[in-house]
């Protein structure tokens, strides 16, 4: 018996087996532009990825390298309280290299272009800034306005913006206060400040020897003291800041070292990278969405194969890896693709967010981020690409014999299951990652799985809809391409998802801005106040009012304002509580200065809540305060208040609570005391009135402030004006962020319509042999996107609406009432655009002749 | 001792709540060097009867040997084993990997089973099929009658003790037929190597030492032709 001994050991299938890459490579030969094609839906999550990535480290990087420049000092100290004698002997001690500053809000007129505004002024003495430079035009200006001071030259320097504003340019005059100023130059970029904070208080710098001149500095004013300080190098600032620090508590002085406002500015940034970092990651997973839809196709037109191979003897395994190899070579070229294009793209990112950068940026290419980049995104990009390979391991060889073979790839795999744990749990692994925060982490996957969620189903519901609902009656074109929606291997389900998830991002972002723009706006309707005077003093109170009068403007509410600190709640003094790490008191709300105003009831804007109104007996004084300023201090009625009424002690009991509606322009007040108490102490009046157009606005407050150059008017145009610049900076920042989601998306369209252009093929080339003509064809494959486009974009366009209410209902609390033609458009251009790149990929199909196409796609 | 031993084979499929007997106890046994085809109507069981026999799929009751080793109990990837050590096969649409060429399609087998010289052998074969020049073509640049002498070469690349084909020349032309009949014999008979034919061609079938004919899954009868192995 010659009987041989029989060897049945399975084919040991390791990764390392060079037979499996060599077969993984040749069986690309034939198919690997296509195989790039699937991957080349994750090159743009992997660049933006990799761009945000690096550009955050470029720029913590440059602020580390700049971050003497943040404030342009190595020490600075701020109080909110006019400097007395005794302060300034001390503050003048701390280092002999010291430059001063008062800012403080004032009305400024450009008399040549009669422009007027509220701005911000800075009188300045000193070489500040130490460190960084002024940029200005013309570039001499600096020293100009550096010798004024001893050359008594009443020479100003202005922010761009606001000479762009009022219209106005260097060699004009500009009147701060009672004095006319020689504007020298334009303020370009100072170190330390961003572009934004320009646009929100753009400034005007007049020299410091000038400022009693002005007569702008009266009781009530709010002005800012700051002293720069430079040290001799190589002083310890910290620690020098320690020894002094319980004496600026006291004095109720804030510091900031170089030290701090690094941490701070990197914080600030760090946090801003990890939100752009998950708005990379959706469209990283957007792709990976398409990776997965296109790994499926090619894995059914696979299958033959493996079912070859594994009667010729290869184990499933082998199989199996013979795939992954092939998938995540490619999804490696794609990462590295993407990695190329990320470091470009970061070269661009300076000028996307330049105008919130208080440093300049210094690109240059960071390993680190790349090696993250195309980390992060070829561990998710082969998660997905496995949900559809891991069929390949179940392929029966019986399937050479008969076609029809189903049996093996349908059931479901205790495998799939296991990788979609992995998935979720790599996105959630990575938004960890990013904001550290395990509930926040937690939520952003959920809200990810419930925008897929939505959208599945809507995509789901249209499939099953159109098949029950099948319009017999409708054209043979029409049915053709509503019957294309459900077929077999139809790209339904992905591009709703992928086209809805784009469509959705930018109609979030379009909402969300208009509704912070109409949270302002609602406050200008009617007849309610839409300027606001304030810092008017009761000798300038009756003539305020009578010139408000002579422009035929309402008074439409006068307050008187007094100024005070709270010194004691409950007996405990504030430095007490503040010490209290247990009270959880915000310091705010201790140290603040508190515009208190006194009446006897509430007004129109306010509710009460619970006790009474402001109300006075037995010299007991019962104030009431704001519902929020309540809870948050830890507050109950009955408390006792202690106030410090410009020197005067006043002890006070919380008498009662309301609620305020803060949309409406008003003067609202956390703290409103009862008459009779404050009515001596010195204060100053705020009125509103309603002015028509811009005209009318500009022409009274040039009145206002020629007579009253201390009076500051603030208009509700002006105040839309720099939310709209500021909402359009940021949301330019976050466009270009739903860019990549959006081209991404796109991508994956032309993928899979490339992708299934075979099947297209022969579809089309048996329609053109059973007689239809091109141009038929051609509408059947535009009835297709169409539909697919329009169902894509509105699902995303609903899911958006109801974010957004979501957003108006529990963040804004205001109405929710979105303007619709809008976002018409955005379907209007995601549909045109899904049409448009559908036909271009079938473009192929619809123009050769039929048999060129199949022998050339066979 | 035989090479192929099938023992009460049963197959029955459940569809629609209904049990379908495709095939019905089929016992048979096949000695090595033996050729033997399987002659029936269409749906008649040959194409499972096949699978089964090759382990490409697991009968539900019955048992199949081969080379003495019991198929029914071995898992999927052992089954594979076997495959690649013993068995050759032969499809009627030949079932070539349209992404490798020619060549490589023959190498497959043989770098399975991890062989040093596979190129050179795979080469070998080409030239005894009379393709030793178009090595490199994919098999969409093949005719059919082409496609089909490579994936004879495959076949016996590995050296099988038993070879299966299932309508070998269903998809090809008289003249073609005529021609990859030939080279099936004359490999076979060169190699030594069992043959398992299923076919519909009567004609085709009786060039085998042995028929067994299968109907409605029932084995029916089970002839010899008077062919001996060495001689047709
Ligand atoms: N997965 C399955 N489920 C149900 N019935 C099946 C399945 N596979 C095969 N059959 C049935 O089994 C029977 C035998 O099929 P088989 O393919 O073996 O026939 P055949 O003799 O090879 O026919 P042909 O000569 O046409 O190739 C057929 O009636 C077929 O419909
Ligand atoms: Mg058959």
């Amino acid at each position: 018996m010659d009987r041989e001994i029989p060897n049945i050991k399975p084919q040991a299938a390791s990764i390392f087996d060079p037979w499996l890459w060599k077969m993984a490579w040749r069986d690309s030969r034939r198919s690997r532009q296509r195989l790039f094609l699937f991957m080349s839906a994750i090159v743009l999550g992997i660049a933006a990825l990799v761009a945000i990535n690096s550009f955050g480290d470029n720029l913590s990087r440059s602020v580390d390298e700049q971050a003497r420049e943040l404030i342009g000092a190595d020490l600075v100290l701020s109080s909110n309280k006019e400097i007395n004698k005794s302060t300034e002997q001390f503050l003048a001690k701390i280092s002999p290299e010291r430059s001063r500053e008062v800012a403080f809000p004032s009305m400024v007129l450009f008399p040549r272009s009669q422009g007027v505004r509220l701005a911000q002024v800075k009188a300045i003495q000193g070489k500040f800034p130490y460190y960084g430079a002024w940029d200005t035009q013309p570039a001499d200006a600096v020293a100009l306005f550096r010798k004024a001071n001893q050359n008594r030259q009443r020479v100003a320097l202005v922010d761009d913006a606001l000479l762009v504003q009022l219209n106005a340019k260097p060699g004009d005059s500009v009147k701060v206060g009672k004095l006319m100023f020689y504007v020298a130059g334009r303020v370009m970029k100072i170190p330390g400040q961003s572009a934004v904070t320009t646009t929100v208080a753009p400034t005007v710098f007049i020299p410091y020897g000038f400022l009693p001149e002005t007569g702008l500095l009266q009781r009530g004013s709010r002005a800012t003291y700051r002293s720069y300080y430079q040290f001799a190098p190589g002083t310890d600032v910290d620690k020098y800041l320690k020894t002094i620090s319980s004496r600026l508590d006291k004095l109720g002085i804030n510091s900031d070292t170089v030290t701090e406002r690094k941490e701070q500015t990197g914080r600030a940034f760090a946090d801003l990278t990890k939100f752009l970092n998950l708005v990379a990651f959706v469209a990283l997973l957007l792709g990976c969405v398409g990776v997965a839809s296109a790994v499926h196709l090619y894995v059914k037109e696979k299958v033959a194969s493996v079912a070859v191979l594994r009667c010729l003897g290869a184990t499933g395994r082998q199989a199996f890896l013979i795939y992954l190899i092939q998938t995540s070579l490619m999804g490696l070229l794609g990462a590295i693709v993407g990695a190329l294009l990320g470091s470009v793209v970061q070269l661009m990112l300076p000028a996307v967010f330049g105008s919130f950068l208080p440093v300049d940026v210094v690109t240059e290419i960071s390993w680190k981020a790349v090696a993250q980049g195309v980390g992060a995104g070829l561990i998710i990009a082969i998660l997905f690409a496995l949900l559809p390979l891991l069929v390949i391991r179940k392929v029966s060889p019986l399937r050479t014999l008969r076609s029809s073979y189903d049996d093996d790839v349908t059931g479901r795999d205790p495998l799939q299951w296991a990788v979609y744990f992995l998935i979720v749990l790599s996105i959630t692994g990575f938004a960890y990652w990013q904001i550290r925060d395990w509930k926040m982490a937690v939520g952003f996957t959920a809200g990810l799985a419930f925008a897929f969620g939505v959208l599945t189903g809507i995509a789901q519901l249209l499939m099953v809809l159109v098949r029950r609902f099948f319009p017999v009656s409708w054209s043979y074109i029409w049915r053709q391409s509503l019957a294309n929606l459900y077929r077999p291997q139809n790209q339904t389900l992905i591009l709703v998802i992928s086209i809805g998830l784009g469509a959705f991002l930018i109609a979030t972002l379009y909402l969300t801005q208009t509704l912070l723009l109409s949270r302002v706006q609602l406050s200008s309707s009617g007849n309610q106040a839409n300027m606001v005077l304030f810092d008017i003093q009761n000798e300038q109170k009756a003539g305020v009012q009578q010139l408000v009068k002579n422009h035929r403007l309402p008074v439409l509410q006068n307050v008187p304002v007094v100024t005070m600190r709270l010194t004691e709640i409950n007996g405990r003094t504030v430095e007490a509580i503040q010490k209290d790490t247990s009270a959880k008191i915000p310091d705010w709300a201790l140290t603040r200065e508190y515009r208190v105003t006194y009446r006897d009831s509430l007004i129109s804007s306010e509710k009460l809540t619970a006790g009474k109104a402001p109300y006075q007996t037995n010299d007991q004084v019962y104030i009431s305060v704001e519902k929020g300023y309540l809870e948050r201090m830890k507050l109950k009625l009955g408390d006792k208040l202690t106030f410090n009424v410009q020197g005067l002690i006043v002890p006070t009991i919380v008498g009662g609570t309301r609620e305020v509606d803060w949309n409406r322009i008003q003067t609202n007040f956390l703290v409103v005391f009862p008459k009779g108490v404050l009515d001596q102490a010195p204060q100053f009046h705020v009125l509103m009135t309603r002015v028509g157009d811009t005209q009318q606005s500009a022409s009274f407050q040039r009145d206002l402030v020629t007579h009253f150059p201390n009076v500051s008017a603030i208009d509700l145009g002006l105040i839309l004006q720099t939310i709209d610049e500021v909402l359009e900076k940021v949301s330019f920042v976050i466009r270009f962020m739903a860019l990549f989601s959006i081209i991404t998306g796109l991508l994956v369209l032309s993928s899979s319509v490339i992708i299934s252009k075979y099947q297209r093929i022969q579809e089309s080339v048996l329609l053109r042999t059973l007689g239809a003509s091109r141009r038929q064809i051609l509408l059947i494959t535009l009835i297709e996107y169409l539909f697919l486009g329009l169902l894509a974009a509105f699902s995303g366009i609903v899911l958006s609406l109801f974010g957004t209410w979501a957003l108006a209902y529990f963040v804004f609390e205001v109405p929710f009432s979105p303007n619709f033609a809008p976002l018409l458009a955005v379907v209007g251009i995601v549909t045109s655009l899904t049409i448009i790149i559908g036909l271009l990929n079938s473009r192929g199909v619809l123009v050769r002749p039929p048999l060129e196409v199949l022998r050339a796609e066979a | 001792m035989s090479i192929l031993r099938a023992e009460n084979l049963t197959k029955t499929y459940q569809s629609g709540g209904r049990t379908l007997t495709v095939l019905n106890s089929v016992s048979f046994e096949i000695q090595p060097g033996d050729t033997f085809s399987i002659v029936g109507p269409s749906g008649s069981g040959k194409t499972t009867l096949l699978g089964l026999c090759a382990g490409l799929d697991r009968a539900s009751s019955g048992s199949i040997y081969l080379n003495n080793i019991k198929l029914d109990t071995l898992s999927e990837d052992e089954r594979a084993a076997v495959r690649n050590q013993y068995v050759g096969f032969i499809f009627q649409n030949f079932q070539l990997l349209p992404t490798l060429t020619a060549l490589e399609n023959v190498m497959v087998p043989l770098e399975l089973r991890g062989e040093k010289r596979a190129g050179k052998t795979a080469q070998e074969l080409l030239e005894r099929v009379g393709l030793g020049q178009r090595g490199h073509h994919y098999p969409t640049q093949l005719s059919g009658g082409e496609q089909q002498r490579v994936s004879l070469a495959r076949a016996f690349a590995n050296r099988p003790k038993i070879l299966f084909a299932d309508e070998p020349t269903g998809n090809l032309d008289t003249d073609t037929s005529a021609t990859v009949v030939d080279l099936i014999f004359e490999l076979n008979r060169e190699a030594g190597t069992t043959l398992v034919l299923v076919t519909h061609d009567l004609e085709l079938a009786s060039r085998t030492q042995r028929i067994i004919r299968i109907k409605g899954g029932n084995l029916v009868s089970d002839t010899l032709t008077g062919n001996r192995i060495a001689t047709n």
